[in-house]
């Protein structure tokens, strides 16, 4: 293992029920790098990505964060990771603007106003800042989980299908937001069906095969 | 407590508090279950003093038990289903408070207002102040219980399928002892005996459930995270 490694997996495998999704998954990355993991649906890259947050214990194997192995709900897991899951974990009933600061205020960083104001201006929704999410479309509620990602300044990003119910705009933003994250030095796992738009430099791809 | 649990409770309260004002409605329907269930009791049976006397005591402790499991399958399923959960999870906050922060606002806004209506309905079955005051102090003990209770039901039902039945079929008997405590406080009362040593039990009750239920429903939510 290099010395600079921040996030490694080991001979990770994970079943589900009496399924095996996937045996001896391996992979490591260094400051500033991206693991794309692709593959038919069902080959359990969300199952993957669940494992890497910590939120689900694999079958056999280990994820490694700084050298240090990690168990499920592990304290120092959460305390960098970012996960964007299937769900935007949004109330209905909350505007954008109070969903936003009720997350901050969660993870122990609360934005000030002004900041929530800007995130949410840099996806485009400051005009829909006031309303309750319940009225928003998909793509805009993507588009209020990238605010929380700019806001959050986590170390690890989870993204699970970032892509889906963004258009060309929404995505340009999300290569925006993963340039400047990766240029700090942070690192991302994404499980995608398309390519990811960042520089293909820094990512690496795992293939998961059903 | 650290500071950061405490924040995490606050946290919960919060907004969980401010989505439950948001969405009225459900507030509303599990508050009107309890006053139609509990108005219907003197309809259906005879309108004599002493057989309402009787009842009463037990018909709003009933009800109050239904009106509680009515709401609790909200109490974590909402969250679960829309990633909130597992957001909750994967903070670095305590769980175990992040968990008793929703408990207080679900016992705030399904509890207490069970309570404040419970001298109003009393009256309808003849009941006399001491009686209806004991049973008024009998639910504020008693329904923070429910909601604890009934927390851990409806954590351990996350994701289950036909969760609703079952969390009703787990819990009702969890919520049989205090059951049991509360409508027997007044019925201590209404026979000229003490009902301090009902109320303690319950009181104790309380305590106990305050310190090891936030921990069960923690690990339950783990669990139906993975």
């Amino acid at each position: 293992m290099a010395v600079n490694d921040v996030l490694e997996a080991r001979a990770l495998a994970a079943r589900r029920g009496f399924a095996t999704l996937f045996v001896d998954v391996a992979f490591s990355l260094q400051s500033g790098e991206a693991l794309v993991v692709t593959g038919p649906n069902g080959s359990g890259k969300t199952t993957l990505l669940r494992i890497v947050a910590g939120l689900t214990a694999p079958a056999s194997g280990e994820v490694r964060w700084r050298g240090e192995p990690t168990r499920p709900f592990d304290p120092r897991l959460r305390d960098v990771v970012a996960l964007n899951g299937h769900w935007p974990a949004l109330k209905d009933e909350l505007t954008a603007e109070e969903n936003l600061d009720a997350w901050t205020a969660l993870t122990g960083q609360r934005a000030a106003r002004d900041a929530i104001a800007v995130a949410l201006d840099d996806v485009a929704l400051s005009r829909q800042r006031r309303l309750p999410v319940r009225v928003l479309s998909q793509g805009q509620r993507r588009r209020i989980g990238l605010a929380r990602l700019a806001l959050a300044k986590r170390t690890l990003w989870i993204l699970d299908e970032p892509l889906t119910a963004l258009d060309n705009e929404a995505a340009g933003m999300l290569g925006d937001l993963l340039d400047v994250h990766l240029a700090r030095g942070g690192v991302c796992v994404a499980a995608s069906h398309q390519p990811l738009p960042i520089g293909a430099a820094r990512t690496q791809t795992l293939a998961l095969s059903s | 407590m650290s500071d950061s649990a405490l924040h995490a409770i606050g946290w919960a309260l919060a907004r969980d508090i401010r989505v439950a004002l948001r969405s009225k409605g459900e507030l509303g329907v599990q508050l009107l279950f309890y006053v139609i269930v509990v108005s219907l009791f003197p309809l259906a049976t005879s309108p004599s003093r002493e057989l309402l006397a009787t009842l009463g005591p037990g018909v709003l402790w009933t009800t109050a038990l239904l009106a509680s499991l009515l709401s609790l399958s909200r109490l974590f399923a909402s969250d679960f289903h829309d990633g909130t959960l597992e957001q909750i999870a994967l903070s670095p906050r305590p769980l175990a408070a992040l968990v008793s922060g929703k408990m207080a606002a679900h016992w705030l806004t399904t509890g207490l207002p069970v309570v404040v209506m419970a001298p109003l309905l009393g009256a309808q079955y003849a009941l006399d102040v001491p009686v209806l005051a004991t049973l008024t102090l009998s639910l504020l003990l008693g329904t923070p219980i429910l909601s604890l209770l009934g927390a851990v039901g409806a954590a351990l039902t996350l994701g289950a399928r036909g969760g609703g039945s079952l969390l009703a079929l787990l819990v009702l008997p969890l919520y049989a002892p205090v059951l049991i405590f509360g409508a027997g406080a007044v019925d201590a009362v209404r026979s000229g005996l003490s009902a301090a040593p009902h109320l303690s039990l319950l009181g104790a009750g309380l305590l106990l459930a305050l310190v090891a239920v936030p921990f069960a429903v923690a690990a339950a939510v783990r669990i139906a995270l993975d």
